[in-house]
């Protein structure tokens, strides 16, 4: 039982873990995740890189959409202009690392480019703007042969490390989740500082936030260009993984996953983050699993996997938005971290 | 000189496909104003009418005007659903919810769409004649003309109503000021409801005649992307703007891809979107909504 | 150091400043307002509107509903850009001035209709009112670099003493916005203004919907901040009596125009705005 935390400055009292109980369990889990590799199945390992890629580029969203509220529908394609730039990076022997810098550098310029116009309009019409944007992403990944393969595809050679192919889930699983270290530390250390501040009062009132001080025009863009960083690491890391990747992975659906993902996990934290990517991860592979077992008796299930996918992604959304609008991590710290502080009372 | 010809006939098709864009219009502006809700979903609305006419007129044989009839009444108790288990539950929230809220909508209704009837076109018997109009060296398809004729005097009955009817003056009062109508003794919980309903039936129409035409397939609900070009070019708030701009875009669009080849009309509305939204950001009609501080 | 009765909710303040602040003094700055013209279409909202708010007095602005008087507070914070006329700030002209650059001149203000952020804190509400102070990048900030860590520091601190104590909404600070009751809420309102170290504070009717009570505290919070802190405080306020009571220099507009302006007893028995508040007897 947590009985009150006592801090004697206020240094302590914004660190990231506050109590000595939270940084216990933090070492557990990440101890835990350290050893996964060793004793995980290879789903789960599989899994567990799938997972580890959706949570950075959903921190991604939760910037630019969930803290800032600019809605992006563009989010997927973002990935895929990371994912193609690693695709080529890589066939010129750059190092893993500096890739994916360079896929979130450039893919954070295009994200700063989609992100103009939402200095001019708001709402829908900036929604639009970033489904134009989106479409029109997808329609260069298609037929601009030459750079990206065109329908056919692209591969993208293994990451090395001084020589030392990182190949195999068991090893992308470390480079993935040293990336969602990184950025989910990044991103909370962003939300106890004045640009995450910042950020949250352009969404929740930007007007009055400008004449507090925040300059709109720097705050926008800069959501902006910070989440397509993620979004472009995220999809770098999707191409070293699969080792191969076509256009249509980047799809609008995919766009609509991270919506929902930031929706249902809770929009501007970081906890919420993890947890709608961890949700969503598992909505298709529940989806999966359920064709898989009907497929005796109800043939041709399997076509349906994608339209049952978006019908759930819908669902969840406005399911979410309704009754549980701050999402799962509103749920998690708000009833079952109550609920551990303070057992063996109820209140 | 053949290319004046062709170029008199891509931009009359361009026109007349206008008209039919601009019910989808008109179908969004009506839930804008009465509702003040943004319908992302407004092109999925559109082809779920237009699937439930098939299923109607295809599927059961029924005659057109009855199974356009039943398309209508599902798509009626769609929207009374929407209306009511979705946006009256998120009514105190901020306008991004409702927006977030709306491409759910849109997701769901694609994938439902997609898993009862698949990603293929179907065939629908055509409601106007095929007989094509030919002058000079222009050749305008018959169904082109119909369509036109039909979208043309939907649009004019329904701003007759609107201006006219008692209902239609009841729902233009809910629209500018819902707390001043309830005053009037205006149940502006029905007239919401009813706008939405009416919304629909527009959009259905407009999915209808597109599918009778054209061929039915989920693809339909991205007609309606070229209709957020429309809405972001008219205003969201003027039905004047909208019908100007589909006239606008449908022109664009027919000319540009008359030229350039079938592959840019996927890229074409976008393109669009973001021209405009550089140049004249609030479109040619529409107002700026004045946030009071 | 003795530690009585620790609470488990609120952090403890230890007697002595971790952190050394020297906060700058910030006396306040005079306001002009130079023949100012502001039209919304065809309708004219102010028309040659000039008055002056002294440094480090308390200055009212009244007048009837829609007389013009947050419009007015709009055009200064740069919301609006006049037709005609200037805004004089500490003697430089602001007018063309972005609205997000006022605050580093020293330019604060509460609104009329509350304007917390809902999705923050109250210590986050208030700290935001420091933003135009802070200056680390993008990357610093993600690393918690240690002049990220000493910026948020130092203005924790000061946020802490000199505005969350003065306030005396310690209580609080930790509080989701939404859940406060009315009267703390622009009480916090207040407190992020001054968290911008102002030198012109405008308050948009601090005290509506305010019982007898409230209103008398909150009163004395903005006499205090004029008298101990510098700051010049221009008020759009419509209680007579709070409005009499501290302010030194009154300005009445009317129909976007004003109509008179002097000492509190000079505006009172001015018959133009028994006028335009009463009515004409005839």
């Amino acid at each position: 039982m947590r009985i009150g935390v006592f801090h004697e400055t206020y240094a302590s009292e914004e660190r990231l873990w506050d109590s000595r109980t939270q940084r216990i369990w933090m070492a557990v889990f990440a101890l835990a995740l350290f050893a996964l590799p060793l004793y995980g199945s290879d789903y789960v390992l599989a899994i567990a890189c799938i997972i580890g890629i959706h949570i950075v580029a959903t921190l991604g969203l939760n910037i630019t959409t969930g803290s800032t509220g600019q809605i992006s529908l563009s989010h997927a394609a973002f990935m895929g202009v990371g994912c193609y730039t690693v695709a080529w990076l890589a066939r010129w022997g750059v190092p893993f690392y500096i890739a994916l810098l360079a896929a979130g550098a450039l893919t954070a310029v295009i994200g700063v480019l989609v992100g103009l116009p939402s200095l001019r309009v708001k709402g829908l019409y900036f929604a639009i703007a970033t489904l134009a944007a989106q479409f029109i992403l997808t329609f260069l990944f298609r037929e601009w042969v030459p750079v990206t393969g065109g329908v056919g595809g692209i591969t993208i050679a293994r990451p090395t490390l001084f020589g030392f192919e990182i190949s195999g889930d068991r090893r992308m699983f470390y480079l993935i989740y040293f990336c969602v270290f990184l950025f989910a530390i990044a991103s909370a250390n962003l939300a106890r500082t004045y640009i995450g501040r910042a950020f949250v009062a352009v969404r929740d009132r930007d007007i009055s936030a400008e004449i507090l001080g925040v300059n709109l025009l720097r705050f926008k863009l800069l959501a902006f260009a910070t989440g397509s960083f993620y979004a472009g690491v995220a999809g770098g890391l999707i191409g070293y993984f699969y080792g191969a990747i076509t256009p249509d992975y980047f799809s609008f659906t995919l766009s609509v996953f991270y919506l929902a993902a930031i929706i249902v996990g809770g929009m501007g934290r970081v906890l919420g983050s993890i947890l709608g990517a961890i949700f969503m991860t598992f909505v298709p592979e529940l989806l999966r699993a359920i064709a898989h077992t009907s497929s005796e008796w109800l043939p041709g299930i399997a076509n349906l996997l994608l339209p049952m996918g978006q019908v759930v992604f819908g669902l969840l959304i406005i399911g979410f938005l309704i009754f549980e609008p701050h999402g799962l991590s509103q749920l998690w710290s708000a009833r079952v971290r109550r609920l551990f502080h303070l057992w063996p009372f109820k209140t | 000189m053949g290319n004046v010809w062709e170029f008199v006939e891509f931009s009359l098709l361009g026109l007349l496909s206008g008209g039919v864009l601009a019910l989808i219009g008109l179908s969004f502006v009506l839930v804008y104003k009465g509702t003040r809700a943004v319908n992302f979903a407004v092109g999925e609305i559109m082809m779920f009418g237009a699937y439930m006419y098939y299923a109607a007129h295809v599927t059961l044989k029924l005659p057109p005007l009855f199974a356009f009839a039943v398309a209508l009444g599902l798509v009626t108790l769609l929207s009374i659903l929407i209306e009511r288990a979705v946006l009256r539950p998120l009514a105190g929230q901020p306008v991004i919810s409702v927006l977030m809220a709306t491409i759910g909508l849109a997701s769901v209704l694609h994938g439902f769409v997609e898993a009862v009837w698949g990603g293929d076109t179907l065939e629908v018997p055509p409601l106007v004649p095929r007989m094509p109009l030919r002058f000079a060296e222009v050749v305008i398809p018959g169904a082109a003309l119909g369509n036109f004729a039909i979208a043309a005097a939907l649009i004019t009955g329904f701003l007759l109503f609107f201006h006219y009817s008692r209902t239609g003056i009841a729902l233009r009062a809910t629209a500018s000021d819902p707390v001043t109508a309830s005053t009037m003794g205006i149940n502006v919980r029905y007239a919401q409801r009813l706008t939405w309903i009416l919304a629909g039936a527009v959009g259905t129409m407009a999915g209808v005649l597109i599918g009778a035409s054209g061929g039915l397939s989920p693809l339909l609900a991205s007609t309606a992307l070229s209709v957020f070009a429309v809405i972001i070019l008219g205003g969201m708030d003027s039905v004047l703007g909208v019908i100007v701009a589909s006239l606008l875009i449908g022109w664009l669009e027919s000319v540009v891809v008359g030229y350039f080849g079938g592959k840019v009309r996927d890229v074409l509305p976008y393109l669009v979107v973001l021209a405009i939204l550089v140049v004249k950001p609030y479109g040619l009609f529409g107002s700026r909504d004045i946030e009071r501080l | 150091m003795d530690m009585a009765v620790a609470s488990p909710i609120v952090a403890h303040v230890p007697p002595a400043p971790q952190v050394t602040t020297a906060v700058p003094r910030t006396p306040g700055l005079s306001l002009a307002v130079e023949k100012v013209d502001l039209a919304f279409g065809g309708i004219k909202a102010l028309r040659g509107v000039s008055f002056s708010a002294a440094a480090g007095q308390i200055t009212a602005v009244i007048g009837p509903n829609g007389a013009g008087k947050t419009s007015v507070f709009n055009t200064i914070s740069g919301f609006y850009r006049p037709a005609a006329g200037r805004i004089l700030l500490g003697g430089d002209d602001v007018t063309a001035m972005p609205v997000h650059a006022r605050a580093g001149k020293g330019l604060a203000r509460t609104f009329q209709n509350i304007a917390l952020f809902r999705g923050l804190s109250v210590l986050e509400n208030i700290k935001l009112g420091g933003h135009h102070l802070m200056k680390a990048g993008v990357l610093s900030a993600m690393a918690y670099s240690r002049a990220a860590r000493r910026e948020e520091l130092a203005l924790r601190e000061e946020v802490e003493r000199r505005v969350i104590d003065f306030l005396e909404i310690d209580h609080i600070r930790h509080r989701s916005v939404d859940v406060l009751p009315y009267g703390l809420q622009k009480r916090v309102e207040l407190a992020r203004a001054l968290a911008m170290r102002p030198r012109v504070l405008m308050l948009d009717e601090p005290v509506a919907g305010m019982n007898r009570e409230e209103t008398e505290d909150m009163a004395r919070f903005i006499l205090d901040v004029q008298e101990e802190w510098g700051v010049t405080v221009l008020l759009v306020e419509h209680d007579m009596g709070m409005v009499m009571d501290i302010s030194s220099h009154v300005v009445v507009l009317n129909f976007g125009e004003v109509i008179a302006s002097g000492t509190p007893d000079e505006v009172r028995k001015h018959p133009e705005v028994v006028r335009a508040y009463l009515g004409d007897e005839s």
